[in-house]
């Protein structure tokens, strides 16, 4: 209605006075608008990614910014990929993502779907299980190595007094065998909450009214969860599942802080080698090329993923 | 077996809202063990906090906090008799363990930095923020989609891959450690959520009210600045809380590229020792500090938060 007024108006109007009405052209003020953004990531963000893509041709140390540059070609793509200590971090890293996803899935979406029961103060009780997610992981990371202190840290308490093991043996972060699991308690505890928030808004798209047709039908309560309630949800869940996993592939705070990569290299995330690599051993080019194939691969598994999500989402 | 009654024509029954219920409470009471853990923590003695088994029931005491404020130095028990009286509550427990109050401690520099970074960031990255989501929104852009794209995709670079250049970069500036490097590096990862969140908030204010306001006279300036700016405020400050939640939070960036001046709180946090190792009550009381004011954004969140999260990719 208003909009053909408006259409009419601007008929009615002559043209130069309708653009002194309107001040700047809109093509103007759209670029106004949107260049100071465009020229900070640019800044920020593009210009150093260049950078990062002609040092990784080189053999440039931070810390000898003197010395002369030589160009090396693909020699450090070529050694990284035949690097034994990176294909470890790469797989420490799949690990870590695989189950970190895995249980904060699983964990997540039965929450959600207990929460999507609406018994009486599930928004208040919704509302504290949210709260770890929005913390820092640093700073809390921090404080879960004093709950995971053999002896007088909490967890450990709680794990020897249930399972019977000496208070002095359960160490979560010096045992190579427990501390990759130790940062995936953590990581599930912070992140569990954030699927589930993701899972209980696909459950609460779906139309009441499907499931009053499978009610006719005399569809099982099994049958209707595995095909309507789950597969309504499972564009959700993805979605849930590729944030996750592109943060979870960049992780590098909490695990910094809980183990430090250690003990020994046992839980080195991509992220750890990468630090050590360009801010303690100071091998700036050959940690660029690292940076760079890391952004390649997080950048091409988000592509196929969304594809596939896409495809979900269509059907 | 009630379980499973996943909706129904009638409501899910009472049984199975009951176990699901108790499932629930249970698993935000665990849940948040941690947390009531740093709390109780922050009241603790050193000697208390380090006890087997760990103490549930203990007597309160603000000694923490003192320690996390103050820096100390261990003195003869002949020398700290012969000062005069104590001049407070901290200056007394301190010297029950033979020590005397030097100075202040980093904390409260570092936590004003922390102040001061979160909320210049999140200034520029809204105010950057809206102009572009308003541009977007109401205008057909070219390649709109792949500058959106773009704008998003500077989120998947890991922060370390992105710190090498950076830092050789603010090492040549002369930004290396400064507040104003920080809040320039910050606005940058955050303008991309606030894009993306802040187009969906205009897209949703009907284009009518503009172009009223437009037939009354007003320039489009004018029309965005006293319609749609208004209209918005809601969307503004839920993405203003979220930038401001990432910039507090941030922690690779900040202990790379910041080692003294300009750190934040972040990586000082666990850098807090005491004699003989991590001073827990003291990091407890800097975390208890450093997490009250995200725990009360999040309760004013709480119904944003699924946008915030998903960068807008979800709504209810």
């Amino acid at each position: 209605m208003l909009n053909r007024t408006a259409d009419n108006v601007a008929r009615a109007t002559p043209e130069p006075l309708a653009k002194k009405i309107r001040g700047i052209s809109d093509k103007g003020l759209a670029w106004l608008f949107i260049s100071p953004t465009i020229l900070l990531l640019l800044a920020i963000n593009i210009f150093p990614l260049f950078w990062a893509i002609y040092l990784s041709f080189t053999n440039y140390r931070a810390n000898r910014p003197n010395e002369v540059v030589k160009n090396l070609g693909f020699a450090n793509y070529q050694r990284i990929l035949g690097d034994q200590d990176i294909w470890i971090a790469m797989q420490t890293t799949a690990h870590f993502v695989f189950w970190t996803i895995l249980l904060q899935t699983v964990i997540g979406f039965t929450l959600a779907w207990l929460i999507d029961r609406k018994f009486r103060g599930h928004a208040f009780w919704t509302t504290i299980i949210l709260v770890p997610m929005m913390l820092s992981p640093a700073v809390v990371g921090n404080f879960w190595r004093f709950l995971y202190e053999p002896q007088i840290g909490l967890f450990s308490y709680v794990i020897s007094f249930v399972t019977g093991i000496p208070p002095t043996n359960v160490q979560m972060l010096s045992n190579v065998e427990l501390a990759p699991w130790s940062i995936i308690i953590v990581d599930t505890w912070m992140w569990t909450p954030y699927v589930m928030l993701i899972c209980l808004a696909g459950l609460r798209s779906i139309p009441e009214y499907i499931y009053e047709a499978a009610e006719v039908d005399r569809a099982s309560n099994w049958r209707q969860f595995w095909s309507i309630t789950l597969p309504m949800a499972l564009p959700f869940i993805m979605l849930a599942v590729l944030f996750r996993g592109i943060e979870n592939f960049k992780m590098f705070d909490m695990v910094n802080l809980l183990t430090g990569g250690g003990p020994g290299s046992t839980t080195e995330v991509a992220s750890i080698t990468l630090k050590r690599q360009a801010f303690e051993s100071w091998r700036t080019g050959y940690s660029s090329a690292f940076a760079i194939i890391l952004f390649v691969a997080v950048f091409g598994l988000a592509n196929i993923y969304v594809k596939a999500l896409n495809k979900v989402k269509q059907r | 077996m009630s379980l499973t009654t996943a909706h129904s024509v009638v409501a899910p029954s009472a049984n199975s809202k009951r176990i699901a219920g108790v499932i629930i409470v249970a698993y935000a009471l665990i849940s948040i063990v941690p947390l009531l853990w740093i709390f109780a923590t922050s009241f603790k003695t050193p000697p208390d906090s380090i006890a087997y088994p760990p103490k549930i029931v203990f007597q309160p005491s603000i000694e923490g906090y003192c320690n996390l404020f103050t820096t100390r130095t261990r003195q003869t028990p002949e020398y700290i008799n012969s000062l005069g009286p104590a001049t407070g509550f901290c200056d007394e427990t301190v010297r029950k363990r033979n020590m005397v109050i030097a100075g202040p401690s980093n904390f409260l520099p570092r936590f004003v930095n922390s102040l001061i970074i979160a909320f210049g960031s999140t200034f520029c990255a809204v105010f950057l923020g809206t102009l572009s989501a308003y541009g977007f929104s109401r205008f057909k852009v070219p390649l709109a989609d792949d500058l959106l794209f773009f704008i998003l995709s500077t989120r998947f670079m890991p922060p370390i891959a992105v710190a090498i250049p950076i830092y050789l970069m603010y090492r040549e500036l002369g930004l290396s450690d400064t507040a104003l490097g920080m809040i320039l590096l910050y606005t940058a990862v955050n303008v991309s959520l606030a894009v993306w969140l802040l187009k969906g908030f205009i897209d949703e204010i009907p284009r009518e009210y503009e172009e009223a306001a437009m037939i009354d006279g007003y320039t489009r300036l004018q029309a965005f600045w006293r319609t749609v700016l208004p209209q918005a405020t809601t969307g503004i400050a839920a993405t203003a809380i979220f930038c401001l939640i990432f910039a507090w939070n941030e922690y690779a960036f900040a202990a790379l590229l910041t080692s003294g001046t300009a750190q934040t709180a972040p990586p000082f946090i666990p850098t807090i020792i005491g004699e003989g190792g991590q001073d827990w009550p003291a990091v407890a009381a800097g975390t208890t500090i450093f997490l009250v004011p995200i725990l009360v954004f999040t309760i004013l969140l709480r119904k944003q938060l699924l946008r915030g999260i998903t960068f807008g990719a979800v709504r209810k």
